[in-house]
C-alpha cells in the first residue's frame, strides 16, 4: 500500500505527484444500530488509491466493503448508521470534517459512484437524458438545452447506438447492459478524479460483463482516474486491477498487487476463495468450498473472525486479533504492498 | 442496512454446505412474526382491549347498567344535565329529550354498531374474497367479467347506494342495514384479492405446486390464499372502523336503523334538534361512535404495519 | 397516447352503461307508490291516478320503461320529476353548488394532505410524524356528522365567524367551512398515503443516486422523491372527487347547503325514480371522468405504464 504523503489543499495540488494518493482511507470504523444490538460493519479500515490506479475491494455480503464505499460518497444511511472513529482524506483533506455543502460539492463531481443495480438506481419515471443532463445543470449551471446536447455527447460516449434518438427513453425501455452504461455515463459526466464502481456487472450477463468492464477500464485510462472497484468476481479483477484488498468482518485480511496475490495467497480466507474457482484443469474433482457461513456482525468471533471457518486456526486465532502484518519473502525482505492479518501468515505463504 | 441486504453478491465460499442466513435464529413465519411484533405495540394492545371491552358490552348490556334505555320519563327526567359523580348510574352521562338514559342508550347502542361492523367485514371479505380469488387466479374472460362488475359498483358511493336500497325496506333492521352494506361493498375486497392472488400466482412456490400435479382447489386453499391473504385482512380491519362510521350516518340520516333498535346514530340525530341546550346528549353517542371507529381502524393499522415487512 | 385515451374511453361505455342499469333498477324496484304518494293523505280518483301514470309511461312494464329512459337519455333527455319538473333542470340547479363544494374540498385536501405528508414522512419517526398519524387517526374515526357538528358548534355557536348555516349556496367563502368538513377525511387519508409513499421511496436506490450524484436536498425531494411518491395518491384523488360529490349529503344537510345531496335526499325520500336515475347518472359521469384524468395524469407520472 501507498504510504500517505503530505498534500496542501491548494490548487498546486490539483495534479498530484505520482503514486501520492488521491484517497486515503485511514482507520474508518462504522456500526450501525438495529434492533438486535450493534452490527460493527467496518472495524478499521485502511486503503488508499492514486490517480490512474485500481483498487479492487474484494469480499462476501456483510464484509464492509459497500459500506466502506458509501462512508467515501457519503452516502451512508445515518441513522441507523454511525461513523465511530478515521479520517477519510481526498487530496489531503478530511471529508468527515467537511460541511454538508462542502461534500455535496465532491459527490458526482470530483468523486462518483456507480451502482450495482441500474434498473433501480436510476429513478423509473424520469428520462435518462434528463438524469445525466441533470449533472451538467446542477453542477455547471447549463440550460436545459445544453444539458441535454451533454447527455446525448455522453451517451455516444458509452457506446449507446442511436444515443439522439434515446435520449428522451426512460430507464426500463432500456436493455441491462444500456442501463448500466448509462450509470457510468453518469459516473463520468464531470470526469470526477475518482470513482466508486459498487459490484458494477454483477447483475448484468456474462457476455456483457466483459463489455462493460472493458469500457470502465478503457475510459478510466483515458481520464487517469482513480478506481475503487468493489466485486465478489475474481475473474473481473485478475484484468482490470492493479491491486487488491481483501475484506471479511469489516477488516482487511489481505492486501497485494493482483497478480501476486493470485499466485501466492498469504490468509487462508483468500486461499479459499481462490480454490473454489471451478477450474477446467481440475474437472471431475470436488469443488472446494470454505466451511461454515459467515460472521454474524452483532457477534463477530473473539480473536481471527475467521477463525471458526479455517483448517489452519490454533488457539491465538481464537483469542487474539491478528494485525496485519507486512508480508516478507523467504530470505526476509519486504514484499512490497504486501499485507495479512493472519497470525500465520509466513506457513499459509511459504508452506 | 445497505451492506447486509445487498443479497445478490454470490461470492465463491457461499456455496458452502449450508444455505447462508444472515440470521437463523429469526426465521419465524410471517404470521407468528406478525403476532410477536403486534404484542409489542402500544396501539394494538390497547384497541384490542377496547374492542374486546365493546364486544362484551355488545354480547351482555345488561352487565353494565340495569336501566331499561327505552323507558323514558319526560316530566322527571326531561335534559337533566349528566351527574358526572354517578360512575355507571343511569345518570351519569344525563337524560335525553325523552327522558331516557343516555347512559343506558350508550351502553345498548353499541350492539347495533359491533353487529353491523363485524357481519358486513365478514360478509364482503367471503364475498369479495371469493370472486377476487376466481378472477384472479382464472383471468381471461372471468376476470374481465369480474373487473367490469366492480367497476360498475365503484362508480356508484357506498352511502348513496345504500340510501336507495334501503328506501326499499319498509321496516328496517341491522340485517337490512347488513344486507345493503355488503351488498354495495363487496367489489372493493374483490379488487384487493384479485391483485393480491395475480401477485402470488406468479410465485415459484405455485408454478411447483402445479409441476407437481396439485389440483385447482387444492393451489388455490392451500398455496395461493394463505400467502394473498393479508392485504385483505389489512384491508378488511380498517373498512370495519369504516362500515361501522357508515351504519351511524345511515341512522343519522334516518334512512338507516329505526327504533325500536338502539343506534348511536339516531341519537345523534335527535341530539341535533337539542344541541344548543343540551350538547352532552350529542357528545356521549358522538364520542362512542368515534372511539370505537377509533379503535377498530387503529387495530387495523397495527395489523398492517406487522403484516407489511416493507414498511419495517 | 390517443389510442390510450379511445381504449380507456371504450372501456368506460359497458362501466357507464352497467351502473345506469343497476341503479334504475335499484330505484324502481323499490315498494311503494310514488304517484299515489304525491296526493299525500287525500282520496284518489283511481282514473285520474291511471291516466297521469300512462301520461308518464310508468304503467308500461319495467323493461320497456327502462328501454325508453336509456332512448331518451341518449339524446340528453333526463325525463320528467313528479311534480312535472324536468330533472335536468334540477341538475343544472344542483350540480354547480355542489361542484363548487367538492372542488373547494379537493383543493384543501390535495394542498394540505400533500404538505402534511411530505413532512411527516420526511421526519418518519419525529414527533411531527406521530403527531400527524394521532390527528389523521382521530379525523378519520370522527363520523362525519359528528365532525360537522363539532365544526358548526366551534366556529359559529361559539367563534361566531361564519353562519351556522349557508345562506348563500353558491358563495365560496359561506361554503369553505362545509368543505372544510368534507374534506377533512380525505385530507386525512392523503396526508397518511404520502407520509407512508414518501417514507417508503425515500429508501429507494434511484434516492441513494441522486444524492450520489451530488443534487441539493430541494432537487432530491422536489424532483426525484415527490414524483415518484405521488403517483399512489393520484389514484385516491382520482376516485376521491366523484366520491366528495356523492358523499356530500351529510355535509349539505347539516350546513343546508342546496346542492346534489341536498335534492336527492329529499329524492329519495318520495321514492322519485327519474329524479334519484338522472342525478346518479351524472354522478357517475363525473366519477368516470375523473378516472380517465387520473389514468391521463397517471401515465404522464410513471412513463412504465404509457401506451400500456
Amino acid at each position: 500500500m501507498t504510504t500517505a504523503t503530505e498534500n496542501k489543499p491548494t490548487a498546486a495540488a490539483e495534479r498530484l505527484a505520482p503514486g501520492t494518493p488521491l484517497l486515503d482511507v485511514r482507520d474508518l470504523h462504522v456500526e450501525f444500530k438495529t434492533r438486535d444490538g450493534v452490527a460493527k460493519a467496518v472495524n478499521g479500515v485502511n486503503y488508499s488509491v492514486a490517480a490512474g490506479e485500481t483498487l479492487a475491494v474484494l469480499g462476501e455480503s456483510g464484509s464492509g466493503k459497500s459500506v466502506t464505499a458509501q462512508t467515501i460518497m457519503g452516502i451512508l444511511d445515518m441513522p441507523p448508521g454511525r461513523i465511530t472513529s478515521g479520517e477519510i482524506l481526498f487530496r489531503g483533506q478530511d471529508m468527515l470534517k467537511m460541511s454538508n455543502e462542502e461534500r455535496r460539492k465532491i459527490r458526482g463531481r470530483k468523486i462518483a459512484m456507480i451502482f450495482q443495480d441500474a434498473l433501480s438506481s436510476l429513478n423509473p419515471v424520469l428520462s435518462v437524458g434528463y438524469q445525466l443532463g441533470e449533472m451538467f445543470r446542477v453542477h455547471q449551471g447549463a440550460s436545459r438545452k445544453e444539458a441535454k446536447a451533454k447527455a446525448i455527447e455522453l451517451m455516444d460516449r458509452v457506446r449507446i447506438p442511436a444515443a439522439a434518438q434515446r435520449v428522451g427513453d426512460y430507464p426500463h425501455q432500456f436493455s441491462g447492459g444500456m442501463r448500466q452504461r448509462i450509470m457510468i455515463a453518469m459516473a463520468l459526466a464531470l470526469e470526477p478524479d475518482l470513482i466508486i464502481a459498487d459490484e458494477p456487472t454483477t447483475a448484468l450477463d456474462v457476455t456483457v460483463q466483459a463489455q462493460v468492464m472493458d469500457l470502465l477500464a478503457e475510459l478510466q485510462a483515458e481520464y487517469h482516474m482513480g478506481l475503487i472497484l468493489i466485486t465478489h468476481d475474481l475473474g473481473v479483477v485478475a484484468d482490470v486491477a492493479d491491486k487488491i484488498a481483501v475484506m471479511y468482518a469489516g477488516r482487511i485480511v489481505e492486501t497485494a498487487p493482483v497478480h501476486e496475490l493470485y499466485a501466492n495467497p498469504a490468509h487462508p480466507y483468500t486461499k479459499g476463495l481462490l480454490r473454489s474457482i471451478p477450474r477446467l484443469d481440475q474437472k471431475g474433482q470436488d469443488l472446494y468450498a470454505i466451511k461454515g457461513l459467515p460472521p454474524n456482525l452483532l457477534k463477530v468471533p473473539a480473536g481471527c473472525a475467521f477463525n471458526p471457518r479455517c483448517d489452519a486456526a490454533t488457539d491465538l486465532c481464537r483469542t487474539e486479533i491478528p494485525a496485519l502484518h507486512q508480508v516478507l519473502d523467504k530470505d526476509g525482505a519486504e514484499l512490497a504492498g504486501r499485507k495479512s492479518a493472519c497470525h500465520l501468515w509466513k506457513e499459509t505463504l511459504h508452506g | 442496512m445497505p451492506d447486509l441486504t445487498d443479497t445478490k453478491t454470490e461470492i465463491p465460499a457461499q456455496r458452502a454446505a449450508e444455505v447462508p442466513e444472515a440470521k437463523p435464529e429469526k426465521a419465524r413465519s410471517l404470521g407468528l412474526d406478525a403476532w410477536h411484533d403486534l404484542r409489542r405495540r402500544p396501539i394494538f394492545v390497547i384497541s384490542a382491549l377496547l374492542i374486546v371491552l365493546l364486544i362484551v358490552i355488545a354480547i351482555a348490556p345488561g352487565l353494565f347498567t340495569s336501566v331499561d334505555p327505552r323507558a323514558g320519563d319526560l316530566r322527571t327526567h326531561f335534559l337533566t344535565k349528566p351527574n358526572y359523580g354517578h360512575l355507571f348510574q343511569p345518570d351519569w352521562f344525563g337524560y335525553d329529550g325523552q327522558g331516557r338514559s343516555i347512559y343506558a342508550r350508550v351502553i345498548y347502542g353499541a350492539r347495533a354498531s359491533v353487529v353491523v361492523g363485524i357481519c358486513v367485514t365478514a360478509g364482503v371479505t367471503v364475498l369479495g374474497g371469493i370472486t377476487g380469488m376466481i378472477a384472479g387466479y382464472f383471468g381471461g374472460w372471468v376476470d374481465t367479467i369480474v373487473s367490469r362488475v366492480t367497476d360498475i359498483f365503484f362508480g356508484i358511493p357506498l352511502l348513496l347506494g345504500a340510501l336507495v336500497v334501503l328506501n326499499a325496506f319498509t321496516s328496517r333492521t341491522i340485517w337490512s342495514v347488513v344486507f345493503a352494506l355488503v351488498a354495495l361493498g363487496w367489489t372493493q375486497m374483490t379488487r384487493v384479492m384479485r391483485g393480491s392472488v395475480i401477485t402470488v400466482k406468479q410465485a415459484d412456490y405455485v408454478t411447483a405446486a402445479k409441476a407437481l400435479g396439485a389440483g385447482t382447489t387444492r393451489i388455490m386453499v392451500k398455496h395461493i390464499l394463505p400467502n394473498a391473504i393479508a392485504p385483505v385482512i389489512v384491508v378488511a380491519t380498517i373498512a370495519l372502523g369504516g362500515y361501522i362510521a357508515t351504519e351511524a350516518t345511515l341512522s343519522f340520516l334516518g334512512i338507516g336503523l329505526q327504533d325500536p333498535t338502539i343506534s348511536w346514530g339516531i341519537d345523534i340525530n335527535s341530539a341535533q334538534k337539542v344541541i344548543r341546550t343540551a350538547p352532552f346528549a350529542l357528545f356521549f353517542p358522538a364520542g362512542m361512535l368515534s372511539i370505537t371507529v377509533l379503535a377498530f381502524i387503529m387495530l387495523g393499522d397495527a395489523v398492517r404495519d406487522a403484516l407489511d415487512p416493507k414498511l419495517r | 397516447m390517443g389510442r390510450f385515451v379511445a381504449r380507456r374511453l371504450l372501456q368506460m361505455i359497458p362501466v357507464f352503461l352497467g351502473t345506469v342499469t343497476l341503479i334504475f333498477f335499484m330505484v324502481h324496484i323499490l315498494p311503494g307508490d310514488p304517484v299515489a304518494a304525491m296526493w299525500g293523505d287525500k282520496a284518489v280518483d283511481p282514473a285520474q291516478l291511471a291516466a297521469f301514470k300512462h301520461a308518464r309511461g310508468l304503467d308500461q312494464p319495467l323493461i320497456q320503461q327502462y328501454l325508453d329512459y336509456l332512448g331518451k337519455l341518449f339524446r340528453g333527455d333526463f325525463g320528467m320529476a313528479m311534480d312535472g319538473r324536468p330533472v335536468i333542470d334540477k341538475i343544472s340547479g344542483a350540480f354547480p353548488v355542489t361542484l363548487r363544494l367538492a372542488l373547494l374540498a379537493f383543493a384543501i385536501e390535495i394542498v394540505l394532505g400533500v404538505t402534511i405528508g411530505l413532512f411527516a414522512g420526511l421526519r418518519r419517526g419525529k414527533a411531527f410524524d406521530k403527531g400527524t398519524l394521532v390527528l389523521t387517526l382521530l379525523l378519520i374515526s370522527i363520523p362525519v356528522p359528528v365532525l360537522g357538528f363539532i365544526f358548526q358548534n366551534i366556529f359559529s355557536t361559539q367563534l361566531g365567524w361564519v353562519t351556522p348555516t349557508v345562506q348563500d349556496s353558491m358563495n365560496l367563502g359561506q361554503l369553505l367551512l362545509p368543505a372544510i368538513v368534507l374534506g377533512s377525511l380525505s385530507l386525512a387519508y392523503v396526508a397518511r398515503l404520502t407520509r407512508t409513499s414518501i417514507a417508503e421511496n425515500i429508501k429507494a436506490d434511484y434516492m441513494r443516486t441522486a444524492v450520489a450524484k451530488g443534487l441539493p436536498k430541494r432537487k432530491v425531494i422536489g424532483t426525484h422523491l415527490l414524483r415518484n411518491s405521488m403517483i399512489p395518491v393520484v389514484t385516491f384523488l382520482g376516485t376521491d372527487l366523484g366520491a366528495l360529490m356523492g358523499g356530500a349529503i351529510v355535509t349539505e344537510g347539516i350546513f343546508n347547503v342546496k346542492g346534489v345531496g341536498f335534492e336527492l335526499y329529499h329524492a329519495i325520500n318520495l321514492k322519485e325514480g327519474a329524479t334519484v336515475s338522472g342525478f346518479v347518472v351524472v354522478l357517475v359521469l363525473v366519477y368516470l371522468a375523473a378516472s380517465l384524468i387520473v389514468d391521463l395524469l397517471y401515465a404522464v407520472l410513471d412513463p412504465r405504464i404509457r401506451y400500456a
